[in-house]
């Protein structure tokens, strides 16, 4: 096997393009190392994103926030400015994995790694979250809700990788949050993930909401129903209970090791008004 | 004349129950210390194991040519390279195995019985080329049916495992084979009277999960075998003897040919009584001609080591309206795994042991399922049986409007109580601990919203067993206390401790060292909480011989007779007539002159150590419940237990502690989950949620100390009983924060959701 760490897109590119699926794309490295080690994985070649600066870097762009793919959730905690703005987004993917994990693990691995239970997906998609993807036919932004299209499958073509995630930029009275449902208290994986991201008018009527479940479908889903369920509300408990019905009603989950069906639908709405009340006090006080 | 301590000592000690620094402590923190993969020999080999990956088939062929035409691969074994064996049991830890199934777990015969059994191993130049070399070997099977539940084994028409397995214990024989190894019973008095006179009884079934130890060091060794056969093993292992002795017998060698030693551990828990890895490493080490290391990965640990069984346990117990109970009676069935021997007989024993009832019954089956064979985990057998116990016990308690410790105290055992296994217990703190519990302020703590609190006790016998000590006595005066029985819970501490005690020395004095199988005689494992106990006894019986060595040196260097002098403090005096007659001297001082007076001083001690005494715990604990998700935290929990005389209070505390979080784990969160496949689906950390630091709360702990008069120190042996009322008290606890009950572990969210809405939906919920 070889190890590769182009410094530039295009060589990356370029390499990938020639290696085609022999070759597995090297982020944080925190679920791909694991899986090389349990033979899930027998790639002829390893490349290693981080030595690719755009890759690494948060910035500031049309309003918004600019995320490399490979930024590590432990830089993500100490972006002050991030952390404001999108304190659910950075909740997420700060849960991916322990203190030490959080060295390396990025939010980038967490898409492609594409499993439902990704803790950081369903708080991107609940901002509204683009990626940017670059390939041998150049770059494409979309939706992050496109790329998973089910457990360990993406919609990425071969030779393509994840760039950079774009958040849009934040009105006043905005926030988001992020919760999941653990039988432990860490060192865990989502057995339900609830993203909810509210934008409040000056009275303090939801005028915009998206809410996104994980560990529920194959994919993180989007729930409009729930959302709608928030819009023209100030959220009161009646509007949080019709949003917590919403959100059952839109699981499709299956019966495994991690939890019974039954189980993640009614949990699903438990976590998902959790989450919308705490999108909510947050977009109150800002 | 002096000697040393033979009766719990009364006068004041120096060294024990001081919390001293732990010998090999900083070595562990900073990596230096070596475990079982930690051993590098030059031209080693790697070694790796192919597993079944069937629960259930018979081998039809094995084919390894391509295999050993690999370049790299220096040696393979199967079933051919292993004698078959005679059904022979023999004990294992506190469990009994038998060298039959033995050689079949190691490496299958005629079938395989679970997914993990191995069929071959390879040793090969690197772990690439053995795992290419595994891919290689062609195993043609005939697939059977397989049965995973010990309800659905029991059935009639359940697949068979062993076609040769007749129930024992059942009069007259059955005629045909079954899955049912054995029934046990064990009974005293009259239950239909008994229950006849109960003014209330409370009858409960009850479903326990299998759980594994939870080792975080793999299983892992290193062999090596010269060319005139000459052999060594380094193992994490709690008994060195024992591996020598399963080995040599499985390859059919003398004993004196094989060296264990015993690396560090990483925790055992009773998982590392018994051979995996170590009789296959010898095998290829021997035919490769090289040494071969072999270290299971964790998902081979779960497949294939042996977890404490899962089991079924009905209860039945009937009281007056005082609470005095008037009959007792439970009946359990234990999952032995592939092979029969699980501790279901100490589940019978213990199930009602910390209790003085007069009429009382258990029975007991040993079911085979197509699963990893059980081994030994902490108090093996007891955690399940009581759980049962004391749960019913508390609802018990609350059908009489009895405080759950008044009814525990109204019945229990206490000093002359006969145990329905048989003897009359000596001195036991029972009592103290109950009493102990009900003053704690834990006890009566203010509860809120959705919380509860639960307590439950527990018992476990202890055992003592043949130990060697040898101390060395240095030309400086300093001592080496050599010893058998491998270092798990700090045992080097404690025994420098006892031997500083018994001779009156500074502990600096004493260095504790672990022998290899060669130096010293037969010393059976670390287990059965019996290493501080036992190795306590030999240590303190070796320095008495040191004393008498000592004392006579110092007469021979003072010309008077042997009578005549005493041994005090570390020094030997002249005595009687002679008082004051010569300046006393030290250690140290006959030491210089030991060459002179007749050679090295070296005390040894070689027994079986008897009257070793059981341990009784209560355990309080706190949780909360969160009823939209079914998942419960532990908010507070305090663990008492009667150590008899806590040797180091630091380590009896960490094994009260260690106890508690596993039985946490057990009680909440930790199962085997097999699909329909007969695969186990949850093999690693992530998915077997064994309880990370953040979700226990810090444990309290209460040593009791009700000294163990056969003991030199008082000592019982503590390491076992803090696993067995966890998993009743939590249970209790949830009951009553829920005002409806579970009946099953592990109490996990969607079981707890599941509950609180049958109950929710009956209307029947009323909240404590």
């Amino acid at each position: 096997m070889r190890y590769e760490a182009p410094e530039t897109v295009d060589k990356a590119v370029a390499l990938l393009a020639s290696m085609g699926r022999k070759a597995r794309v090297l982020a944080g490295g925190t679920d791909l190392l694991v899986q090389l080690r349990a033979g899930v994985v027998e790639p002829e070649m390893m490349i290693d994103i981080k030595k690719i600066a755009e890759l690494r870097s948060i910035a500031r762009e049309a309003g918004g926030f600019r995320i490399g793919a490979a930024v590590a959730g432990a830089e993500i905690r100490e972006h002050a400015d991030l952390r404001k703005a999108w304190p659910g987004i950075c909740e997420a993917a700060n849960l991916i994995g322990s203190t030490q994990i959080q060295g390396r693990a990025s939010m980038g691995g967490n898409l492609c790694n594409a499993s439902p239970a990704a803790d950081s997906v369903p708080a991107l998609i609940a901002a509204g979250a683009k990626v940017t993807v670059v390939g041998p036919a150049g770059r494409r932004e979309v939706p992050v809700e496109s790329i998973a299209t089910g457990p360990g499958k993406t919609s990425l073509a071969d030779g393509e990788f994840v760039v950079s995630f774009l958040l849009p930029p934040r009105p006043a009275h905005a926030s988001d949050a992020y919760l999941r449902f653990i039988p432990r208290t860490e060192m865990d994986i989502a057995v339900v993930g609830a993203g909810v991201n509210v934008t409040l008018d000056a009275k303090g009527v939801v005028s915009a909401a998206r809410v996104s479940l994980g560990a529920v479908a194959p994919t993180a889903l989007v729930v409009e129903d729930a959302a709608k369920a928030l819009i023209g509300t100030k959220g009161e408990a009646a509007a949080l209970d019709a949003l917590a019905k919403a959100a059952s009603a839109a699981c499709r989950p299956i019966d495994d090791k991690r939890g019974t069906k039954e189980f993640r639908i009614q949990v699903a709405g438990v976590i998902a008004r959790r989450t919308a009340a705490k999108a909510l006090e947050r977009a109150r006080k800002v | 004349m002096a000697e040393a301590t033979t009766a719990p000592a009364k006068r004041k000690l120096k060294w024990v129950g001081k919390r001293a620094p732990r010998p090999d402590g900083v070595d562990k923190v900073t990596g230096r210390a070596k475990f079982g993969a930690d051993l590098f020999m030059s031209g080693q080999l790697v070694g790796k194991v192919l597993r079944s990956t069937l629960p259930h088939a018979r081998i039809k062929s094995i084919d390894i040519s391509k295999a050993l035409a690999l370049p790299g691969v220096k040696a393979i074994v199967t079933r051919d390279d292993f004698q078959d064996m005679a059904s022979e049991f023999v004990p294992a830890g506190e469990m009994m195995i038998n060298y039959k199934d033995v050689v079949r777990n190691i490496m299958a015969r005629e079938k395989v019985l679970y997914e993990g059994h191995p069929v071959a191993a390879v040793a090969a130049t690197n772990a690439a080329v053995a795992r290419q070399a595994l891919k290689l070997i062609k195993v043609e099977y005939e697939v059977l049916p397989h049965v995973i539940d010990v309800d659905e084994a029991m059935k009639p028409g359940a697949p068979l495992l062993h076609e040769d397995m007749i129930t024992q214990g059942v009069e007259p024989a059955p005629t045909k084979p079954s899955n049912v190894a054995k029934r046990v019973q064990f009974a005293v008095g009259d239950i239909e009277a008994g229950f006849k006179k109960a003014d209330v009884i409370v009858e409960r079934e009850y479903h326990t999960q299998p759980v594994h130890q939870g080792y975080i060091e793999p299983h892992a060794c290193i062999a090596s075998v010269s060319e005139d056969g000459q052999a060594d093993l380094w193992v994490t292992t709690q008994g060195h003897y024992v591996v020598r002795a399963h080995c040599a017998r499985l390859l059919g060698w003398d004993i004196s040919k094989l060296r264990v030693t015993a690396s560090e551990i990483g925790g055992g828990f009773g998982g590392k009584t018994v051979v995996y890895l170590e009789p296959v490493a010898l095998a290829l080490a021997k035919k490769a001609q090289r040494p071969v290391k072999m270290v299971m990965t964790r998902e081979e640990v779960f497949r294939a080591s042996g977890p404490a069984p899962g089991a079924w346990v009905k209860v039945k117990i009937g009281a007056t309206k005082d609470g005095r109970i008037t009959a007792a009676e439970a009946t359990m069935a234990y999952q032995a795994g592939a092979f029969q021997g699980s501790p279901v007989q100490m589940g019978c024993m213990c199930a009602f042991a910390p209790y003085d009832l007069e009429n009382v019954k258990t029975v007991g089956f040993d079911v085979v399922t197509n699963r990893p064979k059980v081994a030994a985990y902490r108090a093996p057998g007891a955690p399940i049986s009581e759980y049962a116990v004391e749960c019913a016990l508390d609802e018990l308690a609350d059908q009489l409007k009895i405080d759950p410790l008044d009814l525990r105290l109204k019945n229990a055992a206490k000093e002359g109580t006969r145990a329905v296994y048989g003897p009359k217990f000596g001195p036991i703190g029972m009592v103290e601990t109950l009493e102990a519990a009900k003053n704690h302020a834990h006890y009566t703590a203010k509860l809120g919203p959705n919380q509860g609190r639960g307590v439950a006790s527990g018992f476990w016998f202890n055992i003592g067993g043949e130990t060697c000590a040898s101390i060395n006595v240095n030309e400086d005066g300093t001592v080496s206390l050599i010893i058998g029985t491998p270092d798990i819970g700090g045992s080097r501490a404690s025994h420098a401790q006892m031997t500083a005690e018994s001779l009156g020395i500074d502990l600096s004095k004493v260095r504790t060292i672990i022998a290899d199988t060669s130096m010293l005689g037969y010393t059976f494992l670390t287990g059965g909480s019996r290493a501080t106990f036992a190795g306590g006894m030999a240590a303190n019986q070796a320095a008495g011989d040191v004393i008498k060595q000592l004392c006579s040196r110092a007469a021979k260097i003072w010309e008077i007779p042997e009578d005549a002098v005493a041994y005090e403090d570390g020094f030997v005096k002249p005595a009687g007539a002679n008082a004051g007659k010569f300046p006393a001297l030290s250690i140290a001082d006959i030491a210089k002159k030991a060459g002179k007076t007749g050679g090295p001083i070296v005390g040894h001690a070689q027994i079986n150590a008897q009257g070793a005494g059981p341990s009784l715990g209560t355990h309080i604990v706190d949780v909360e419940v969160d009823k939209e998700t079914g998942r419960v935290s532990v908010l507070r929990y305090t663990v008492i237990q009667d150590a008899g005389k806590a040797v180091h209070p630091s380590y009896v505390e960490g094994q009260f502690q260690g106890g508690a979080v596993q039985g946490i784990g057990w009680a909440l969160s930790e199962e085997y989950i097999y699909g329909a496949d007969g695969r186990m689906q949850n093999a690693g950390f992530l998915d077997y949620r064994m309880p990370v630091a953040s979700d226990v709360p810090m444990i309290d702990t209460v040593i009791v100390e009700v000294p163990n008069p056969r003991h030199p120190y008082g000592v019982r042996g503590i390491g076992e009983t803090p696993i067995v009322p966890p998993m009743a008290a939590i249970a209790n606890a949830i009951g009553h924060a829920l005002g409806t009950r579970l009946y099953e572990l592990p109490m996990s969210p969607p079981k707890v959701l599941k509950a609180i809405g049958q109950n929710e939906a009956k209307g029947q919920g009323r909240g404590h």
